[in-house]
Formats: C-alpha cells, structure tokens, sequence
C-alpha cells in the first residue's frame, strides 16, 4: 500500500497569536500581534500605548527643575542618564556652562546607568531565551551599583541627582575610591557572563542570525545605539558630538556586522567594558571645585546664606516659587543614553513652565521596525530578537 | 557647516516659500508651509554640501495662547529634526499648520521612522498626514475622543476604556 | 525530623483554618504584573540580596491561572485598565493583590489624562505598598502583611 500517493497537505488556516501586553517576554507593556503559518511567522504587528503616562502633557504643567523626577521615569533601567540629559537641555537652553567637577559626576553616574541598563538588557534576554544563571549573577552587581547611588544620592534607582547647573550632592569621602573597587569586579562579573554565553553553542544557534536590522533598515529608521552599531555603522554622540568632557576620555565604540540578536549582545558587553573604561578615566581626573553653577537665577544658595542674609532669603524664595526662567527659544539636546541617542526639544516662552517638551525616545525608532525584522522567523525567535533590541516601555511609550 | 550656513543655502534655495526663519544658542530653523515639506527634505537630504540623510524626531507644537506671539498666523507646527552623519550637522524643519487645514503630506516612504511618529503626531494633535497608509492612534486607546497634548484639552479629562482592541494586524509588515 | 523528635506521637491536632492558613501564606505563588518601574526593584526583590523565596513565595508564574497574589507594579494606563481587570478575573479564588508603589496605588504624580488613579477603582486592594519605587525591603514588608492577612482568614467565609 503507497500511502504516500494518498497523501495530501493538511489545509492549515493562518493562526493568530497574540503576545502581550501581559506577558514575561515583552518586559512590560507591549503587544505584539502575529500571523503564524506553522511557527513561522508571516505577519506581524506592534501596539504600544500600554504605558503612555501623558509625561509631554505633564512636563507642561510643572517647573523646569520639577521635570527632573519625570525624566528619570524614562528610562527607568538606568535612570540617572535621563535626568542628566534633561538638565543638560535646560542649561543650553540657559547658556551655562556646568563646573567640571559636576560633569565628571554626570559622566560617572550616566556610565554607571549605562552598565546597569546593558546587565538588565542582557539579563533578560537570556531569561528569555531560558538562560536564567546569567541573570542572577548580573542582578548581583546590579545591586552593587545601587549601593554607590546610595552612598552619593540617597536612593536606590530614582536618585533625583542632577540639578540645572551641576548636580546636587558632592561625593562624600572614599566613595570614588570604592566606584574604583566594583568596577574591577562588574569587570569580572561580566566576564563571568560572557564565558557562559559568548561561544555557547546553544546561544550561537539561538541568535545568530535572528532578528537581523540591517544598515538599510536602521539608517531609514533612526535607529540609535547599540542596534545600529551592531548593524555596522559605528555613530556615538558621545565622540560625534562629545558633551560633559567626553573627549577627553579615550574608549572605543564596539561595532559588528551581523545587525542580528548575537551581535547585539556582543556590542552591548563591550560597552560595558568600555564604560568601566570612562569611569576610571573620569574618577582618575575629576578635579576638586564646586559642583553647581555660580548663578543666583539657577542655583539654591549655601542655607548658611539663606537664613543668615537677606538676599540669600530673596534667591532662595524666587527660585522655590517663581522657578527658573529660560528665554524664549526652542532647542534640540541630544546625549547618548544606553539604547540611544535620546533627545529633548524644549519650546519656552520666557516663563518658568515649559511651553512644550518634546522627548525623542531612542526605543520608538527601534522598536518600529520590529516587525520587519520578525517576519519569516520562528515565534521563538521573535522572543529573542525582542529582548536585545531592550524596549523600555517607560521611554517607548513616555 | 554651521546651522546658520544651511539656513542661509535653503532661503536662496526656496526664497520666499520659507515662511520664517529662527536662529537660537547656535541651532537654527526654518518654516515652510505644507506643501514645499517634501521639496525641501529631499533637497536637504540630496544637496551635497547638507547631506541630512537622517530623520531623527517629528513632533508637534501647538502655539494656541503662547505669549507674545503677534507675527505667528498659524496653530500648529510639526517639527522635524535632521542630521547628517556624513556631516555630523544637525538641522531643523517646521511645518506650519492652519488651524482649519490640519493637514501635511507623509514623508513615511522617504524614512520608515515617519510611519510611528506621525501616527503620534496624529494622535496627540489630529494633524492628518496625506498618504500615511496607517493612520491609527497610537499612543492613546482608539475610543479617546479629543487630542490630548493640545493646549485646550484638559489635562485631568480622562476617558475610561472597558474593552481591549481585538485585531492589531495591517495587511503587510511593510505598514505596520 | 524536628516536630517529630519533640513529640512522641506522629500526629498533631490543629484547627482547619489554621493549617490551610499556613499552606496559603507561606507558599505563595505571584503573579508580577509589572508595567514600569516598581518591576525592576520587584526583579530585585526576586534576586539574590532581597531574596523573595525566603518568604515561600519565589515561584513567580506569568499565568494568572497557576497564581494566588497579584503584584501590580507600575503605572496602570487607561489602554491597560481592561487588561489588568481580565487578568484579575482569570486568577482563580483564592486570591490576593499588593499594589506596590506610588502609580499602582493612586497613580503616582502622573494627574493626567491617560493614567488610572489607583488600580482600587478596578480591583480590591489588599495591601498597599508606598514608594517611588518602594525598597525591595517594603515589599517583602507587604508580603509578610498578606502572610498576616491571610492567617485571620476562615475557611467557612470562603464557601
């Protein structure tokens, strides 16, 4: 009997699978829509929105120093570059110039934000793809990094550090000493990882070649960061258009070729590296001096002053109620934050609300090619290709 | 090139189909009306001393009750940040959009990073954008009635959804 | 074993209530329904330092079927609204919810359009953890106050 002349296809209809928003594998809100012939997936959408907390609408209604608690909000895997950013934009909009010591402080914490993102990224990227050792180890050091913000800011995560014309808070005493202590182990821990990942042949099937952006793709889509050096175009604001003394410090900008789930990861452990680079470079050449502006428009006054003279009174109480008060303009400030290049375009009118804050959100751009990037592939390898590309839905959505 | 040299190249490029001009902290802009948008970024993009190849951002601004704002006809501006790798300068083009002709044409077949944020422009602000090919909301539900970042919506006016959108699918990934 | 060795025969008396009390509160399995924030400090209340499985509850399940407590972390939008309330009705009785942080509570400092002010408009609340994010130490405190929550329960007001 030839059953096989017998044989027909099995009529199969296309099925529709729904991921998210609720869902361990989209880390947070995000909703993904596909078309499945077999496993293969044939069509694809993305819905965002889950998270959209009104932050343009919100930023509108408060002071320029009150948008500084927001903008951490964004991204919250390494919440202090945000921040950075935002004062960043204010004092260009002011025309100020930060002290150096204050910009070695943003560029120490902005690093560390940077390594924090990429362990979290990387973390649950291989939890996802069921690799759950790697999270618990980057996780650890994680925690270490929160003991120095800690130490230097009073919290955890949302630090409120940076204030519009320096920062806030000086390092207190022996913490750039232990900064240099748990960078060289975050030096080994990533090691750890990258031993266990790196040339493992279940990751390398995984990933290679899995979710590929290429050069074409992330030019007409402005992707930024990591996902575009990995796509082969090494652009870095952070040596294009260097701010904060970048360039004094000498590091490398990791790129490869493939554009694919491996490479990302690759890109995204060497610039922890070279951000452990940046660190020493800044603590072995932070000066001493001020670490705020010397303006009474922007900055509080010493309380010394506040309660023991009258203008230092006045000051204090102008800035508190009546805020800082840009001049009319509208400006555009980017800076390189772990997943991009994450910019603020600020219209004022003179007062002390902005008229209108615009956040350009370096996930928006990666993300919106996602599901060119999942067609043809398998559902498994959607999941992974998602977690490298690190949507964070607090930035994606604002 | 400076900003201020890319500006003086597109008044003599356009004359007087540029709207105004702006010029501050070193960054400079231009203003267009809807329809000379696509002339100019392609201009922008192709002419060889500019090369702004790369759209970064589109956004919008709606200028109802700003302050001392007599010589500004218009509601709305959508604003587009350009800049150029090959260069590394930085550029800016706005849009000015009439309260009663809300609209501007896509620019979604030159840049794909148009598709999303027009639809977010659209959303926030009803700002229709000719030949987008997926003009859905997209950061608020699709049941919110109003814009929301424009100046005379209400910022605590919330509207509740009570059922999740069943299909999110386009015809092809091309749109999506 | 321990109990065994103090007593000499191998049964014990105990009331109902007491013993399925303790089978809830100390092998909790929760449900992370993390939008934001608060569920980075919750993956950090899950790992190494904070360790969340001391308290018998680290078997997180991302199914609200397999689940008893609910952990709504993070901002809780409008777009969101009918899928946390489809979530909480697919979670099979009995059941618990902490809602960590400032967002999840009362919708934090976002008084806006598009965001839920306090998941309580939605669903029941058991405990309230407070906290831009909260420390993972507060949500372990939460944790313990469902264990405490869950020990004065009666199983006859479960019928």
């Amino acid at each position: 009997m030839s059953d096989a002349t017998h044989l027909s296809p099995i009529p199969t209809d296309l099925l529709t699978l729904n991921i998210g928003p609720s869902h361990p594998a989209t880390h947070g809100t995000l909703r993904i829509q596909v078309q499945l012939d077999g496993e293969t997936i044939v069509n694809a959408g993305c819905e965002i929105g889950y998270l959209h907390r009104g932050y343009e609408k919100q930023c509108e209604t408060v002071y320029y120093q009150l948008v500084i608690p927001f903008a951490e909000r964004l991204n919250y895997m390494g919440p202090v570059h945000n921040s950075n950013a935002w004062c960043h934009a204010c004092e260009l909009m002011l025309g100020i110039e930060v002290p150096v010591r204050a910009q070695a402080l943003r560029v120490i914490t902005s690093e560390m934000a940077r390594i924090i993102d990429h362990c979290v990224c990387i973390g649950t990227n291989l939890v996802d793809i069921g690799a759950l050792t790697n999270f618990w180890y980057m996780y650890n050091y994680r925690e270490k990094i929160y003991d120095l913000y800690e130490e230097l800011c009073g919290a955890r995560m949302m630090v409120n550090y940076p204030r519009i014309g320096g920062v806030s808070l000086d390092a207190p005493d022996g913490w750039l000493e232990k900064c240099l202590t748990i960078i060289d182990e975050m030096q080994e821990a990533v090691g750890d990882v990258r031993a266990l990942v790196e040339r493992n042949r279940i990751f390398m099937d995984r990933t290679i070649g899995v979710g590929r952006i290429t050069r074409e793709l992330a030019l007409s889509h402005g992707v930024t960061g990591p996902c575009l050096r990995a796509a082969g175009i090494g652009h870095d604001l952070r040596k294009t258009q260097p701010y904060w003394g970048y360039e004094k410090y000498s590091f490398e900008i990791p790129v490869a070729e493939g554009g694919d789930t491996y490479d990302r990861t690759v890109v995204r452990f060497q610039e922890m590296y070279e951000s452990c680079k940046i660190i020493k470079q800044a603590i072995a050449s932070i000066p001493g001096g001020p670490v705020m502006v010397d303006n009474h428009l922007v900055a509080l006054p010493p309380k010394d002053k506040v309660y023991n003279t009258m203008e230092g009174l006045i000051n204090h109480f102008k800035l508190v109620m009546h805020g800082i008060q840009p001049p009319r303009g509208e400006i555009y400030s980017a800076t390189e934050s772990g997943n991009g290049e994450i910019g603020f375009y600020i219209v004022s009118d003179g007062g002390p609300v902005p008229w209108r804050v615009r956040i350009r959100p370096p996930c928006f751009a990666n993300y919106s090619l996602f599901p060119k990037i999942i067609k043809g592939q398998m559902v498994a390898d959607a999941v992974a290709a998602l977690g490298s590309i690190n949507i964070i839905a607090g930035e994606l959505d604002r | 090139m400076t900003e201020r040299e890319i500006m003086q190249q597109v008044e003599a490029h356009l004359g007087s189909k540029v709207l105004a001009t702006y010029e501050f902290r070193g960054q400079c802009a231009v203003t267009v009306a809807p329809g000379t948008l696509r002339e100019l970024l392609t201009w922008l993009r192709d002419d060889p001393n500019t090369e702004l190849a790369w759209l970064l951002d589109v956004g919008g601004v709606d200028y109802l009750g700003y302050p001392g704002d007599d010589e500004r006809e218009w509601r709305f501006e959508v604003v587009y940040q350009l800049y150029s790798m090959s260069k590394n300068h930085r550029f800016r083009v706005k849009v000015a959009v009439q309260e009663t002709a809300l609209e501007v044409p896509s620019v979604w077949d030159l840049w794909g990073i148009a598709n999303w944020m027009e639809r977010e422009v659209w959303d926030l602000y009803g700002i229709k954008f000719t030949g987008h090919p997926n003009l859905r909301r997209i950061m608020c539900h699709d049941d919110f009635e109003g814009h929301a970042l424009r100046k005379d919506y209400p910022i605590n006016k919330r509207q509740r959804l009570t059922v999740p959108a069943e299909n999110i699918l386009c015809e092809s990934v091309e749109i999506a | 074993m321990g109990l065994e060795a103090q007593i000499e025969s191998p049964f014990i008396t105990t009331r109902l209530d007491e013993v399925i009390n303790w089978g809830r509160a100390y092998s909790l399995w929760p449900m992370p329904f993390g939008t934001a924030c608060c569920a980075i400090e919750f993956m950090g209340v899950v790992s190494g330092r904070f360790d969340v499985s001391r308290f018998g509850a680290e078997l997180v399940r991302f199914s609200p079927r397999q689940a008893d407590l609910m952990l709504v972390m993070g901002t809780i939008t409008q777009k969101m609204a009918p899928v946390l309330k489809q979530i909480y009705d697919q979670m099979p009785e009995p059941k618990w919810v902490i809602s960590m942080g400032a967002c999840a509570s009362s919708g934090g400092f976002y008084d806006n359009y598009s965001v839920v002010q306090g998941i309580d408009e939605l669903i029941p609340v058991d405990v309230y953890v407070a906290g831009c994010p909260p420390r993972p130490e507060n949500v372990l405190g939460a944790v313990v106050k469902i264990q405490e929550k869950i020990a004065h329960e009666k199983v006859a007001s479960w019928r």
